[in-house]
């Protein structure tokens, strides 16, 4: 089986929102998955279903092959889930917390030493006997982490996991997740941190309105979209008199001697932008230039997919 | 059946109870103990419901069984709410556990927590007075299966609820009239005609007249048919509950 989690026309409404509309994807094992989208655009809603949270109107979703609503105790022992807030049992420590999660997957003292080794490796040593009530919001974070792992799960689904996490809590966490997946394991995030997609995903998913709007690798998402741009940042000694005919399209801003300008990377060059710099009487001092990021493309993306 | 799932919730749920025992354990058994010295100490003198029987002796075995059922009730359906509300929920519906195990860990916290306080009010209040006992069998019987009824009735209202004064409201308007006017404090036979038929319509008063016998050997109605109601309202609770559960009703939207 070399299919992490598939999902299959899954439609979910509520009320009037259409929150999933039919939408299909497939995540191969041990990728690092990025699912992207703004605010409202279905991402919790298909974690929560590939999680037995939310059950689906129509569709099929599988975890390694096993479907979450018909097999969902094989599905749910392969999956590990991160959720987005910070939920705690208030009750418990943080030992007794990762001892009543491994029992429900039916585990008991044999797992004890892989409780012991995740507690190591999320630094919880010192807190391991602290009740939960006590720790900081960045303790709270690793022990959600420290519960989704407690059954050794193939595929671990992270929404939002660094959300109000502190740079160095964040280090922490990615080079933990980093070193999961480098052991193999499956990982899903989701994140409005464009930057850590980028940084860390193999493939990305942008989802908008409940559809799907781009799947693709990091690199072909940033390369063949249509209008994926580079910004060129041109300083003049002088300012010119008129910005040459050719250059006002892509021209996005002038201040004084600098300018602006947006390059398609398809049709536009930089060295016939300079050209025509030179040819309208510009002495260029200073350039530089900025590839787009994964933020134009999603930007773009979201934008183009409103109705 | 993912019995060390359902051990493990179960451990959960009576941990959760007995880290704050003040409050879950203690503090019902002085509240029973406050009614039995008040009731028993105004209508000792004036009240006799059975021949031989002492007003106080009358008033125990209601008020151990009030405090089963209210106490079965408070246990289930406030470690849901408090679950639905602070979110920790999440830890149990991410886990392989079947609906069927799910409902089984809580109704058998549920019953333990009833069962531990009636037992506490019990040993509190022999002190005070000598109580026979009828039938062990009878007493077990009530008390399994009318911590089994409130049990499956707190899964219910805390599944349904979506606030705290929602489920305070379940508990006063319904729980707290039910058990009051189920015959704790007196025999139906010293009500108005109107109102003993009434009784008859409420669940608890079979419980508790059914767990009187127990001590006794003396009832309002046959102890047969008090059983019968019982295990009729468990069995109709309980399959609710479970329907609700499987649907994933209030949990999985």
């Amino acid at each position: 089986m070399d299919t992490a989690i598939t999902v299959n026309e899954v439609r979910k409404h509520y009320g009037k929102v259409q929150a999933l509309q039919g939408l299909n994807l497939t995540i191969e094992r041990g990728e690092f998955f990025g699912l992207l989208g703004p605010n409202g655009a279905g991402k919790s809603t298909l974690i929560n279903i590939i999680a037995g949270l939310v059950r689906a109107d129509d569709g099929r979703v599988a975890v390694l092959g096993h479907d979450v609503v018909n097999d969902y105790r094989r599905a749910r022992a392969e999956l590990g889930v991160v959720p987005q807030e910070l939920v705690f049992d208030p009750f418990f420590t943080v030992r007794e917390v990762l001892r009543i999660q491994a029992g429900y997957f039916g585990l008991g003292k044999e797992n004890e030493a892989w409780l012991d080794e995740l507690i190591d490796a999320l630094d919880l040593t010192d807190k391991a006997d602290s009740n939960m009530r006590s720790l900081s919001g960045g303790m709270k974070r690793r022990v959600l982490i420290a519960q989704a792992l407690v059954h050794q799960p193939k595929v671990l689904v992270l929404d939002e996991p660094t959300a109000g996490v502190d740079v160095e809590l964040r280090q922490t966490l990615w080079q933990f997740v980093r070193r999961l997946h480098r052991e193999g394991m499956t990982i899903v995030l989701t994140t409005h941190y464009l930057e850590e997609a980028e940084l860390l995903c193999d493939r990305i998913a942008i989802i908008d309105h409940g559809v799907l709007i781009a799947l693709d690798s990091k690199r072909a998402l940033l390369g063949k979209v249509t209008g994926a741009r580079s910004r060129l940042s041109v300083t003049l000694a002088a300012p010119l008199t008129a910005v040459p005919a050719a250059l006002t399209e892509m021209l996005k801003q002038q201040d004084g001697a600098r300018l602006e300008f947006h390059l398609d990377k398809h049709h536009d060059s930089i060295m016939a932008v300079l050209d025509a710099l030179r040819a309208a009487g510009g002495e260029v001092v200073d350039l530089q230039t900025e590839e787009a990021d994964l933020e134009d493309i999603f930007v773009q993306l979201t934008k183009r997919g409103r109705p | 059946m993912n019995l060390r799932g359902l051990n493990t919730l179960l451990y959960k749920e009576l941990l959760r109870f007995y880290k704050v025992w003040l409050q879950t354990l203690l503090a019902p058994i002085i509240t029973a103990l406050l009614y039995f010295l008040v009731f028993a100490h105004a209508l000792e003198e004036h009240v006799q419901v059975y021949d031989g029987v002492s007003y106080t002796a009358f008033l125990i075995p209601g008020l151990i069984m009030m405090s089963i059922i209210q106490n079965a009730f408070a246990n289930s359906s406030s470690s849901l709410i408090q679950s639905k509300i602070t979110g920790n929920i999440v830890f149990v519906l991410l886990s392989p556990l079947s609906y069927l195990e799910f409902y089984l860990a809580f109704l058998l916290a549920a019953m333990v927590r009833g069962i531990a306080v009636g037992i506490g009010v019990c040993v509190v209040a022999v002190a005070f007075v000598e109580l026979p006992v009828h039938s062990v069998t009878v007493l077990l019987a009530f008390a399994l299966l009318g911590s089994a009824v409130l049990g499956s009735l707190g899964i219910i209202a805390g599944i349904w609820a979506e606030k705290f004064d929602q489920l305070a409201g379940f508990q006063n308007f319904v729980v707290l009239p039910l058990s009051f006017l189920s015959g704790v404090f007196y025999s139906i036979h010293s009500l108005p005609p109107f109102w003993q038929g009434v009784s008859h319509f409420n669940p608890f008063f079979y419980m508790i007249d059914g767990f009187r016998y127990g001590f006794f050997g003396v009832s309002d109605v046959n102890p047969w048919r008090s059983l019968g109601v019982t295990a009729v309202s468990f069995a109709v609770l309980g399959a609710i509950t479970l329907f609700l559960l499987k649907r994933g009703y209030k949990l999985r939207h």
